[in-house]
């Protein structure tokens, strides 16, 4: 966590993290982290062309997008605010089929199934959802906070798949159809529309998650994740604050979960199904936490992984997400992000060279 | 209605020497094994080979799938688990979930996706008359292993010295390795034990529950209610909590189907919330 924080103050890099910092004022260090650096540019600059350069492939890289988003969610309360979760794909379960059923009962042409208003409202339902279970995960261990989550995410599943006539059961919610986004550009079949659509969202999110982070609200979680206790007593809300972190990363998994059922027109109880949660926390630990790329460039490495493993034994490859995640939590901290920034640190002390990812 | 109590019954014994390893592990060393299901899963799996392919007898493969699962875990928790034990809860959550994945994908490879089945002797099928209840021999021959089980684990751990230096190490770890007790070596040899168990109820369990590559995934979920609803300091809670579990749940399956594992599930998330050291507790600890 500390391993891109550890450079110079003047280039203290976008996440402020809880350690070692040399004594900088909490507002130049705010400052200091919500700027945008050129490896951002780059990095946005990448998926926009990614466009260009991969344009039979854009639904893939819609679902990266969305996956990455999934677990930037995750980031929120794992990585900034220390909160362990192993349910939130209940959250982007809940948005999927909220997105979904005011899709369908727009029919595709009302008001309802507009896919701006369906991502409100998954965002909508999802927060609903995150602030009312949020209250759990204020009490107990880390080892209550991850039985509870799993067990809400249990129920949200079961619900799901017991209450056929509304979600479809076990079958999906057929027959999602989302109108025009802002009524010009129409869902088509290569994805072109889908692809822009979540780039667009994606990047919104991404940059509230940004200027939320580097707010003092954001810094405030930091200081709850290192000493609850310490954080109470210099009068901080800590309660108040779990919550809100907890609500506002569930509304965003919900709208990733939204994402998902407009962009594919399909909503299943596969969306709300353990290894859903499973898979985006796999993706957050592998690109990172704490650092807010993490999830994004996770998931870009685990969907590659995927295809590439894929390829070779499509029937196994649980096999080496199980090893990948063993591997992880043995010898890699910190993930791909962290891999990269110490990597980067070490070539800028010696010389100047292209970024070595 | 009483074959349903005794259905349950045999079903809840059966989830106890499952999950009765998993939380003794958890109460000495604060450890998730969340993989715990694996172990058990290669009992089971162990079993259906010996039977079905070596045509080896019943009887043999029980203590063959627990000795297989012992063994098993003893290497892994000397190679594996301790680098994990200083780790945080989610390192430790995220292992084994990974291990669960691995196991899952190694049993597709080897014997395949489908569900396996175990022809079990002719003596232990049918169904007696008992107290006017129609039971099956093999529900009473699992009540009988898994009481004797019990009985012997209730004893070793009350009132044998080991028993007593287990019961030290779970209430106060780093006193209990202050007064000289070897707190690493009984826990590998609790951990070998308990993954055993799990072996034999895998093996057990081979016919009466679904013996397919998502067990581990599957019975997780029972596993972590039997310890937050049973708690895990001691092996009464997880027993009563366990039994709790089976009527509640094959019950629930028989009367009311359409709300599923529904009701489990909310208990095991109220019982997390209002008392979160386990029902059956004295006191909150940890």
């Amino acid at each position: 966590m500390s391993a891109i924080d550890a450079k110079p103050p003047a280039e203290a890099a976008a996440p402020p993290a809880a350690s070692g910092a040399p004594a900088v004022s909490p507002a130049a260090r705010l400052l200091a982290g919500s700027r945008w650096r050129w490896y951002e540019f780059a990095f946005w600059g990448l998926a926009l062309g990614s466009y260009f350069v991969f344009p039979n492939k854009l639904m893939l890289i819609s679902e990266i997008l969305i996956l990455g988003l999934l677990a930037l969610s995750i980031d929120l309360t794992l990585g900034y605010a220390g909160l362990v979760t192993l349910g939130q794909g209940a959250f982007f379960g809940v948005g999927a089929y909220a997105a979904g059923l005011a899709a369908k009962y727009g029919a595709g042409a009302g008001p309802w199934s507009d896919p701006l208003l369906g991502l409100v409202i998954a965002a909508g339902a999802a927060g609903l959802v995150g602030f009312v279970t949020s209250f759990l995960v204020l009490r107990g261990s880390d080892l209550t906070r991850l039985m509870v989550t799993l067990g809400v995410a249990l129920i949200v599943e079961e619900i799901v798949t017991q209450a056929k006539s509304v979600t479809g059961g076990s079958d999906g919610l057929q027959g999602v159809m989302s109108s025009n986004v802002l009524g010009m550009w129409s869902f088509d079949l290569y994805g072109k529309t889908a692809f822009w659509y979540v780039l667009i969202v994606t990047f919104v999110c991404f940059w509230f998650c940004r200027r939320l982070v580097n707010s003092p609200f954001g810094l405030s979680l930091l200081a709850i994740k290192g000493n609850p206790l310490r954080a109470r007593a210099i009068g901080m809300p800590v309660n108040a604050r779990l919550v809100a972190i907890y609500t506002i990363s569930a509304a965003i998994a919900g709208l990733a979960g939204g994402l998902l059922t407009q962009t594919t027109q399909f909503a299943s109880p596969d969306m709300v199904a353990f290894h859903r949660s499973a898979d985006s926390l796999l993706i957050l630990i592998f690109g990172g936490s704490g650092h807010l790329y993490g999830g994004l460039i996770g998931a870009v490495a685990f969907r590659i992984m995927q295809d590439f493993i894929g390829n070779i034994t499509p029937q196994y490859w649980l096999f080496w997400v199980g090893l990948v995640l063993v591997l992880l939590v043995l010898f890699v901290r910190n993930g791909i992000v962290g891999l990269m920034a110490n990597g980067w640190r070490r070539l800028t002390q010696k010389s100047h060279e292209g970024k070595n990812p | 209605m009483l074959t349903i109590l005794f259905d349950g019954v045999a079903y809840g014994m059966l989830l106890f020497v499952l999950a009765v390893g998993l939380c003794i592990t958890l109460g000495l060393m604060n450890f998730i094994n969340l993989a715990h299901g694996a172990f058990a899963m290669a009992g089971g799996y162990l079993t259906v080979v010996m039977m079905n392919r070596m045509g080896i007898s019943f009887y043999w493969c029980l203590p063959a799938a627990f000795i297989f699962a012992a063994v098993l875990g003893v290497v892994l928790e000397r190679t594996l688990y301790r680098r994990l034990y200083d780790k945080t809860h989610l390192d430790q959550v995220l292992f084994s979930i990974g291990l669960i994945f691995m196991a899952t994908a190694a049993v597709d490879y080897a014997m395949g996706a489908s569900q396996q089945i175990v022809n079990l002797p002719p003596e232990l099928n049918g169904r007696v008359e008992i107290l006017g209840a129609n039971v099956g021999v093999y529900r009473l021959f699992v009540i009988a292993i898994c009481g004797l089980l019990t009985i012997a684990l209730q004893y070793v751990i009350a009132r044998t010295r080991f028993g007593s230096r287990l019961r030290a190490s779970v209430d106060d770890g780093r006193v209990a390795r202050g007064l000289g007790i070897d707190v690493t070596g009984i826990f590998a040899l609790t951990f070998a034990v308990g993954s055993g168990l799990a072996g034999l109820g895998g093996a057990l369990g081979a016919s009466i529950l679904s013996m397919d590559p998502s067990f581990p995934l599957k019975y997780m979920i029972y596993f972590l209610i039997v310890i937050s609803v049973g708690g895990a300091s001691t092996i009464t809670g997880p027993f009563f909590a366990s039994i709790l579990l089976g009527v509640a749940d094959v019950a629930g399956k028989y009367f009311i189907p359409a709300v599923g594992g529904f009701i489990i599930y909310t208990i095991m998330v109220a019982v997390l919330i209002f008392r979160p050291q386990g029902l059956f507790t004295r006191s909150a600890k940890r």
